[in-house]
């Protein structure tokens, strides 16, 4: 019996049972959630501690179950290197989101402890399932609760972004179901392990090129890619903080998670074709995103166009199609989860004290009103922009060192050009951040009034990612030792 | 010369039993019955059929009305009706929508002005009809059937007569019968002038060429376009807004599940048994069919203020997701028919369950207005969850997953053909679909004011029906597709 599903059924109890209490009882739905969710991270870290790193390429702990057998579709789950870290990833952040509610008063705190639950059991079950059409059920199970939590909590425009985010997000599911279903039916099962393994031997060479196509535009929204990114600058500023961190941090990741571990591999000719388009898409996201954030005078809008430039780098990982370039997809993906999640954390509680979030309005000089505050924006933005020895520099390095080499097949002297030019995205990335520490951080004080400073609470949820940030920034193997395994049984290169 | 045969009376057990309740209980209003209990006697009657169905899943395949053995000369055994897994599995499909329908009657027939023995005469008449047609495999009776399914229905939207828009709505849905019918009609005699055979495993036996082909050409597409009136497939459609409009709203609901599950188990069992060979013929007609009810359908709903129309416009829309498994050709027809089987019986609950509650909020709202919904889900919390849940099934989102699983379906069917640009087209009007389902649900936890729902037995029936089977094929889809695709 695998001790996964767990994972599912336990968020999706702690989503229905502040309903099911009394109305006598006085339950804090806030307190019950940093009760649940920690006890969820800590079933999260029980699967790290009963994994087997000897075998990170085998799918640990199986479960796998008839579901719907009239068409196939089997409840199958199972946990390898690259996911364990993603469900870390997922609770660990859902805790920290918990933590963060419970400094202040939050209308309607049970519904949106609910809806907060159901989508942690997606986002785990997005990153757990293997069976085509299961993931594809977690994947969508996401998107109710995020419009909800943006469209009832959000700002000012929140309805207008809660219906972007809504719509992008579906018309990428309905052609990612599609191109699921061209992909199952052709290669006559869903088993994402099967599929996987048979690296689409048996699949002609037209369907792979149509499948890839279907299935990387409705990742590609997700993730997001240039140009289909214009929900998610809305969606970012307009979402509550927790909304936010959970967006960026897992949300986006969902897409390029799957392109990983079902388009790649399943796929390899229609990889093949358009990894040199999804190169060249990545690239110019990495630089649209910098650029804009150059011209950005809200303070969470900008860390949304950071968000579309690091993915670029994420993307144009996995366009390389070799073991270098995806292992620095993923090591990206939790780097950025990492900071990001940390960043829109901090422009939160900015935002909060100060009542905008306009660069402006906020004024410089926050080194002298709220010196740790200050410096913790300081360590989450120099990590964002990669600087060595912290989280960011890995994934964006390892990206452009398999941009450098890029797979057998794919035209060398394209992606070398695709480094070069991602290589000024990234000094870009430099000095948008360097730009704000000056703006926000350093300078005169522009209002007189008091800013308070961190609060214990968000020490305690903040504290855990920048130990993480520096501890993945110094010891990369950490989280390469997992995925290198997995990576390369996915892409058929041998270990 | 032998010509008197055998009737498997068990075969024809589940008819027989509606057939003779409907007489039944046009005597019983006759000799002034009240109208609850005629209610709760037809849904009785609904249901002993439903149980006679059951009994016979688990037996072989029954045929009856087959032609006597001396008159069959060289060819196959021929016979009109036959009881195998797809007739069961439309024929429970039938009784079950027709109980919520009769659920949903109950309280109307009470308040209005209605006679409510001639309602449930009418009604069981035309569910007669449906599950006749679903086990007829010769034209003359699969036409004969589908009169009787198309008569009684008039007569049904009529009902309220002192109603200028019911009234209206009867006419229009009479006039678009009676071309249809003739359309159908005309097709069939093309057909038997062909192949000289009525029967479908004669017809398919038939070979035609030369010129006449073309004449079977014509033949095909006139039977097919009779159907497509049935369903409300665009071009033939117009009729669909004004009546589900102009009639009571139970009614409306039978036309948009009982009335479209003949109108699909006629055009399947057509294709698949009659014309096999002539694929290429109503391939691509179905396919450009789907296509264009389904962006028609759609796109349309989007402009919707009303509850009702809404509904009208969205199942044309799910007429064309039905349609597009049909079309993938003779090859793959088997897996296309089961994926239009298992996408209406999802889709006789989910709808079934959001025409109970909008049929509810009729009662005290007469313009139904989409408006009007707003802040539902905090008066009436269980109509206004369960309301809600119907639409997220119906646009085929979690926690929907029934309607996922009936998308699944159909993408799934789709992409085994030659018609791989349904699934593109699919994909987009999927986007448009969920699109208006989901501003309606959002409408329904939004402040506001409106009408409180009376409550009562029969709806809360209804609705516990609908939704409980929404939330249990959610999280166990097999249940329900067990009997669609037998074999596994």
């Amino acid at each position: 019996m695998s001790t996964l599903i767990h994972l599912l059924w336990l968020p999706l109890v702690a989503a229905v049972l502040p309903y099911l209490v009394p109305a006598g009882a006085r339950l804090d739905p806030v307190g019950f959630g940093r009760v649940a969710s920690g006890f969820i991270l800590a079933m999260a870290l029980v699967q790290v501690a009963a994994f087997d790193y000897a075998e990170p390429e085998r799918m640990q702990q199986s479960m796998n179950v008839a579901w719907i057998p009239a068409i196939g579709v089997r409840f199958h789950l199972g946990v390898d290197g690259i996911s364990l870290p993603l469900i870390v990833l997922t609770t660990l952040l859902t805790f920290l989101c918990f933590l963060y509610l419970g400094r202040r008063e939050t209308p309607d705190a049970k519904l949106l402890t609910a809806l907060l639950f159901v989508l942690e059991v997606g986002m785990i079950g997005t990153f757990l399932a293997l069976d085509l059409v299961l993931f594809f059920v977690f994947f969508e199970i996401v998107l109710i609760p995020m419009y909800a939590v943006i469209a009832i909590w959000g700002g000012e425009k929140r309805r207008h972004a809660a219906y972007k985010f809504i719509l992008y997000t579906l018309l990428g599911s309905a052609v990612l179901l599609a191109g699921l279903m061209l992909l199952g039916v052709s290669a006559g099962t869903f088993d994402m392990v099967a599929l996987s393994e048979r690296q689409g031997f048996d699949i002609a060479r037209g369907v792979q090129i149509a499948a890839f196509a279907f299935i990387g535009l409705g990742l590609a929204v997700k993730a997001p890619m240039w140009p289909l990114h214009t929900w998610l600058p809305d969606a970012h500023t307009e979402a509550p903080t927790v909304g936010s961190v959970l967006l960026a941090g897992v949300l986006l990741k969902m897409g390029t998670y799957g392109l990983v571990r079902i388009a790649v591999p399943a796929l390899p000719e229609g990889a093949e074709f358009w990894a040199p388009w999804l190169g060249c898409l990545a690239v110019v996201g990495i630089v649209y995103g910098s650029l804009a954030c150059l011209a950005q005078t809200d303070l969470k809008r900008l860390i949304a166009y950071s968000s579309i430039g690091h993915m670029g780098f994420v993307l144009l990982g996995i366009a390389t199609l070799t073991a270098t370039g995806i292992n620095a997809a993923l090591f990206g993906n939790i780097a950025h989860g990492l900071i990001t999640g940390l960043l829109f954390f901090l422009a939160g509680s900015i935002k909060e004290r100060y009542g905008t979030g306009d660069l402006a309005g906020i004024g410089g000089g926050m080194l002298a009103k709220a010196p740790h505050l200050a410096g913790v924006l300081a360590f989450a933005a120099v990590a964002s922009l990669g600087l060595p020895g912290l989280a960011g520099f890995w994934g964006e390095m390892l990206a452009l060192v398999g941009a450098y080499q890029p797979g057998a097949g794919l035209p060398r002297e394209t992606f070398v050009t695709y480094m070069a030019v991602a290589a000024v995205g990234a000094v870009l990335t430099a000095a948008y951040f360097l730009r704000l520490l000056g703006k926000i951080t350093h300078g005169r004080s522009g209002t007189g009034a008091a800013v308070a400073d961190v609060h214990p609470v968000e020490w305690a949820s903040w504290v855990p990612l920048i130990i993480l940030v520096v501890l993945v920034g110094l010891w990369p193997k950490v989280l390469l030792a997992l995925t290198d395994g997995p990576v390369r049984a996915l892409i058929g290169a041998g270990s | 010369m032998n010509v008197i045969q055998e009737i498997d009376y068990a075969a024809v057990a589940p008819v027989l039993v509606v057939a003779l309740a409907a007489v039944g209980l046009l005597l019983a209003g006759a000799f002034e019955l009240g109208a609850k209990w005629l209610g709760w006697l037809t849904a009785l009657a609904l249901s002993a059929g439903l149980v006679a169905v059951f009994t016979l899943i688990p037996g072989e395949a029954r045929r009856t009305f087959c032609v006597p053995e001396t008159l069959r000369g060289d060819g196959p055994a021929s016979c009109s009706y036959v009881v195998d897994q797809f007739t069961l599995l439309f024929q429970g499909i039938v009784l079950a929508a027709a109980v919520v329908v009769v659920l949903m009657s109950l309280a109307d027939l009470e308040a209005a002005d209605i006679p409510a023995g001639e309602y449930y005469f009418l009604l069981l008449c035309a569910v007669t009809g449906a599950m006749t047609l679903v086990a007829a495999r010769d034209l003359v009776l699969l036409f004969v059937s589908l009169e009787t399914l198309s008569l009684p229905v008039f007569a049904l939207v009529a009902l309220k007569r002192y109603d200028g828009r019911a009234t209206e709505a009867a006419v229009k849905l009479f006039l678009v019968s009676v071309v249809s019918a003739a359309v159908l009609l005309f097709g069939v005699s093309l057909v038997y002038g062909t192949t000289g055979a009525m029967h479908f495993d004669r017809i398919s036996a038939a070979s035609v060429e030369g010129p006449l082909e073309a004449v079977l050409t014509a033949g095909i597409v006139m039977v097919v376009a009779g159907f497509a009136f049935k369903v409300a497939a665009v071009p033939f459609h117009f009729w669909a807004p004004d009546v589900y409009q102009g009639a009571p709203v139970p009614v409306a609901a039978f036309l948009s599940v009982v009335s479209k599950a003949g109108g699909f188990a006629g055009i399947a069992l057509v294709v698949a048994l009659a014309f096999p060979a002539q694929d290429h013929v109503w391939g691509p007609l179905l396919a450009v069919l789907a296509a264009v009810t389904m962006t028609v359908g759609n796109v349309m709903a989007l402009r919707q203020t009303q509850a009702v129309r809404l509904l009208a416009w969205s199942s044309v829309a799910q007429s064309g997701y039905m349609l597009a498994p049909l079309a993938v050709g003779a090859g793959d027809i088997a897996q296309g028919i089961a994926a239009t089987a298992g996408y209406l019986a999802f889709y006789a609950v989910m709808n079934l369950g959001a025409f109970a509650v909008v049929h509810r909020f009729a009662a005290s709202s007469e313009e139904n207005l989409l408006a009007d919904y707003r802040g539902l889900a905090r008066r009436n919390p269980l109509s206004g969850f369960s309301l809600a849940f119907f639409l997220v099934c119906l646009a085929g989102l979690p926690p929907g997953v029934m309607g996922l699983v009936a998308k699944v379906l159909v993408f799934k069917a789709v992409v085994t053909g030659p018609v791989l640009w349904l699934a593109a087209v699919m994909a987009v009007n999927v986007v448009i679909g969920l699109y208006y389902y989901l501003v309606w649900a959002v409408r329904l936890f939004a402040p506001g004011t409106g009408p409180m729902l009376p409550a009562g037995l029969p709806y809360r029936l209804a609705l516990g029906v609908t939704g409980v089977g929404a939330v249990v094929l959610s999280v166990v889809p097999q249940l329900l597709l067990q009997a669609v695709f037998p074999t596994g």
